[in-house]
């Protein structure tokens, strides 16, 4: 699975979420999947966007909200798994899409590609953690974690791509990325 | 009223302060202990109506208020200096790239040189980083925190920035 079959599998599922997105091929991706009101896309502050959703996710408990991180994300900011499991927010879903690389600055070698973040999940104390490699395995977990309580962790495996990205880059100024997901969650 | 009776001045009480930050909004506290606002964290930690988040890096509380400043939360964070060379990337590419608001309340370890060495050198710094970087601060005594607090909270509201008090020892507990 890519990381744009990814995004499109995920999309019909999301509601009303608020989908907090990593910064890199992520955010840009899921941009060019489907602009959503309720996309906060964060263009720099790598490793934060779990905090953010984490952040969103606590302030607002009947909020379904989903962090759509990097494995290199993650890796930057791994204290937040630790948040999140203490936190344990009901309403949060945290989707890392794990390709072991930092694609976005050309598919450097990433240590994911040993570590497994869904057991450091998992041991953190996550309510579920999984898996999964394919678009149907994907939306099954999605739709399992968001009929359970949280914090559900998905590890979505994805494929390493080569050659140039398509999809252009967030074209929204920041502050109407914050004005437009602040409006989304009813701020 | 000379100045080494300002000086002089005892430390404002935690839970004044506590109370001045809850009249004027704030709901949200996050951040990194340290022992110059031991008391004012632990006050804060007691309020059964507002939580305080223990949280694990700096940056991450950056991060983490900017999600509350979203969801319509008034948010504070508490740092050492130490910790405002943690958040440098977080603070210039999040909270002042999207204007999303926050009081940082950042302890001045190293004031003055007077210190363990480790905090000797972001002593020295500290204010002109957060100059270099653009971020807006007040470096309160006793007699003017209250005042300092209100002119941090005007100036988020009229910017849409963070705001910071650089506090050093003796202001607070």
């Amino acid at each position: 699975m890519n990381l744009a079959g990814a995004l499109r599998a995920l999309q019909p599922l999301l509601s009303d979420a608020i989908v907090v997105h990593a910064n890199g091929h992520i955010a840009r991706a899921a941009f060019n999947v489907e602009d959503r009101l309720g996309n906060f896309y964060m263009i720099g502050s790598m490793g934060l966007a779990s905090s953010i959703g984490l952040g969103i996710a606590l302030s607002r408990p009947q909020q379904r909200v989903v962090i759509y991180d990097g494995d290199g994300n993650l890796l930057m900011n791994l204290g937040s798994t630790a948040m999140i499991a203490h936190t344990a927010p009901a309403n949060l879903i945290h989707l890392v899409f794990d390709n072991g690389v930092y694609a976005s600055t050309g598919n450097q070698v990433a240590v994911s590609q040993t570590v497994p973040l869904d057991r450091i999940a998992g041991a953190a104390g996550y309510r579920s953690s999984v898996r999964v490699s394919t678009p149907a395995s994907l939306t099954a977990a999605y739709s399992a974690a968001a009929n359970a309580p949280g914090p559900a962790f998905i590890l979505a495996e994805i494929e390493v791509e080569t050659g140039p990205f398509e999809g252009g880059r967030v074209t929204h100024p920041p502050h109407q990325i914050r004005d437009r997901v602040a409006a989304a969650i009813g701020a | 009223m000379t100045p080494i009776a300002a000086v002089a001045r005892e430390p404002v009480r935690p839970e004044d302060v506590a109370a001045a930050f809850r009249r004027l909004g704030y709901d949200f506290f996050t951040g990194v202990p340290c022992s110059l606002i031991s008391g004012l964290i632990a006050v804060l930690d007691s309020d059964p109506d507002c939580a305080y988040y223990p949280e694990t890096r700096e940056d991450a509380a950056i991060g983490l208020a900017c999600g509350a400043y979203l969801a319509g939360k008034q948010p504070v964070v508490l740092m050492q200096n130490s910790g405002l060379g943690v958040c440098i990337n977080a603070l210039t590419s999040l909270s002042l790239l999207y204007k999303t608001p926050a009081l940082l309340v950042i302890t001045w370890r190293g004031y003055q040189g007077n210190d363990a060495p480790e905090h000797v050198i972001m002593g020295d710094v500290c204010g002109r980083l957060l100059d270099t970087i653009g971020v807006s601060y007040r470096v309160p005594e006793p007699a003017t925190l209250l005042a300092d607090l209100q002119w941090a909270t005007d100036y988020q509201r009229q910017h849409q920035l963070p705001a910071a008090l650089l506090l050093r020892p003796g202001v607070t507990r």
